[in-house]
């Protein structure tokens, strides 16, 4: 045990899970996942926003076993190496507030920094932009946390506390396993389901539950985070998770190569558009709430099963935001930004520049 | 006689950041960080290490961990 737990501590250790997850996020495309969207943590936050009726729009509606698996396989491994430890209370409002940001930041983009990672490694060449927004947006944040930004400190709770979120997803599968999907129609029982779009492409219940527990069993154990890689590399010129984040890139792209999911360019690339100051512009929004929030959207997903439940509310307010994406209009499609995207990404940095100037406390 | 960093209750990458800030201003001796994740133990143990510090021992406390870094 003391092996495997050092282990994923190590160079390798960290490789190997950006590996497992570029081999298995190219493969759920192969198995029925949206094109260069095997695992997009945004974008499945937003399905489930869709299944839960929060918005209707009609192409994004489906429970995503992949997010409940990250959840739950994080919470299994925070058990098996005793390292599940209840938290709350730094600045709840805040986290809620900047995931639902990051959200709107990434439906201008199409992806999360996960899926910015898989459409290039599968040939989408806006996805570059998308990138070097993220970037920007989390060197923004290290300005911040160099000038003394913090969110408080968190507290020692419940352990009843931590295990909300994960309950929350297991509530989730239970819906779905109650209520499944049916072919032909787009309501069954209380969840939305799609039936045209990126919503109705998936792979089956069993093999992305499993994947997702997989992935979220072995990335709390390495902690693999695509912004804390950014971070720690400009910050403290760190390349540990780093490792991680590029190995993902490599392998699903020679996984793409092999399984003939490989298609260069910039025009008609799928679930993507060519605005390339916008693809830019809303990572930067996206990368610099994840920065002030300590942690890309999968490692929210990953601390919310170990305990945290201020990553717990930085989830539910990425729910949140992308219910407002949808039902305002500020989420892209294929053709470019949505009619109000523009003003969102604005008004987010705003709120972000707002929430990084203001909250510098001295550590007592 | 060692400072002490009290990173308990903060989040990545507080913790690193404190304690790269106290390795800067007493460029040597001994440093003690409270810590009260294993992620914060392992990061604040790396980015020890990334400066030269020798990382003389761990031991669990309360809920969380107290870390021993030394450089002469």
């Amino acid at each position: 045990m003391t092996t495997i737990k050092t282990f994923f501590a190590t160079p390798w250790g960290i490789i190997s899970v950006g590996a497992f997850i570029g081999v298995f996020a190219a493969l759920l495309q192969k198995w029925g996942n949206p094109a260069n969207m095997g695992i997009c943590v945004a974008c499945f936050d937003r399905d489930i926003a869709g299944a839960l009726g929060l918005h209707r729009a009609a192409v994004v509606q489906y429970m995503r076993p992949e997010i409940i698996g990250f959840v739950l396989g994080s919470l299994i491994a925070a058990y098996a190496f005793r390292e599940f430890r209840a938290r709350a209370g730094s600045a709840p409002i805040v986290r809620f507030i900047l995931g639902a940001f990051a959200m709107i930041g990434a439906l201008v983009f199409l992806g999360c920094p996960w899926r910015a990672a898989l459409r290039l490694a599968g040939g989408d060449g806006n996805a570059i932009f998308g990138l070097l927004g993220l970037i920007g947006g989390i060197w923004v944040g290290t300005l911040f946390l160099k000038g003394g930004y913090n969110l408080g400190r968190s507290q020692s709770t419940h352990t009843s506390v931590g295990w909300l979120l994960p309950l929350t997803m297991l509530g989730f599968l239970v819906l779905m396993l109650i209520f499944p999907q049916v072919e032909g129609q787009d309501k069954s029982g209380v969840l939305f389901y799609s039936l045209k779009g990126p919503g109705s492409m998936h792979a089956s219940l069993f093999v992305s539950l499993v994947i997702g527990l997989c992935v979220g069993f072995l990335a709390q154990r390495s902690r693999f985070c695509t912004m804390g890689a950014i971070r720690d590399f400009v910050l403290f010129k760190q390349t540990h998770l780093l490792s991680g984040f590029i190995t993902l890139v490599v392998v699903a792209f020679i996984t793409n190569l092999i399984l003939g999911q490989f298609h260069p360019g910039f025009e008609k690339q799928p679930i993507a558009h060519t605005m390339s100051l916008w693809n830019f512009g809303g990572m930067v929004l996206a990368g610099l709430a994840f920065a002030l929030a300590g942690g890309c959207p999968g490692r929210q997903l990953f601390l919310a099963g170990e305990g945290d439940g201020d990553a717990a509310i930085f989830v539910l307010g990425m729910i949140v935001g992308a219910s407002f994406s949808h039902n305002f209009g500020l989420a892209s499609s294929a053709e470019g930004a949505g009619p109000h995207g523009i003003s969102a990404v604005i008004i987010g940095l705003l709120a972000c520049l707002f929430i990084g100037l203001t909250m510098r406390k001295e550590v007592a | 006689m060692s400072t002490i960093v009290d990173a308990r209750g903060f989040s990545c990458p507080q913790p690193v950041i404190l304690t790269m800030n106290e390795i800067k201003k007493v460029k040597k001796g001994e440093i003690v960080v409270l810590v009260d994740t294993d992620t914060s133990k392992e990061n604040v143990s790396r980015a020890a290490a990334s400066q030269g510090w020798t990382l003389k021992g761990v031991e669990p406390e309360g809920t969380g961990y107290r870390i021993s870094i030394s450089k002469d």
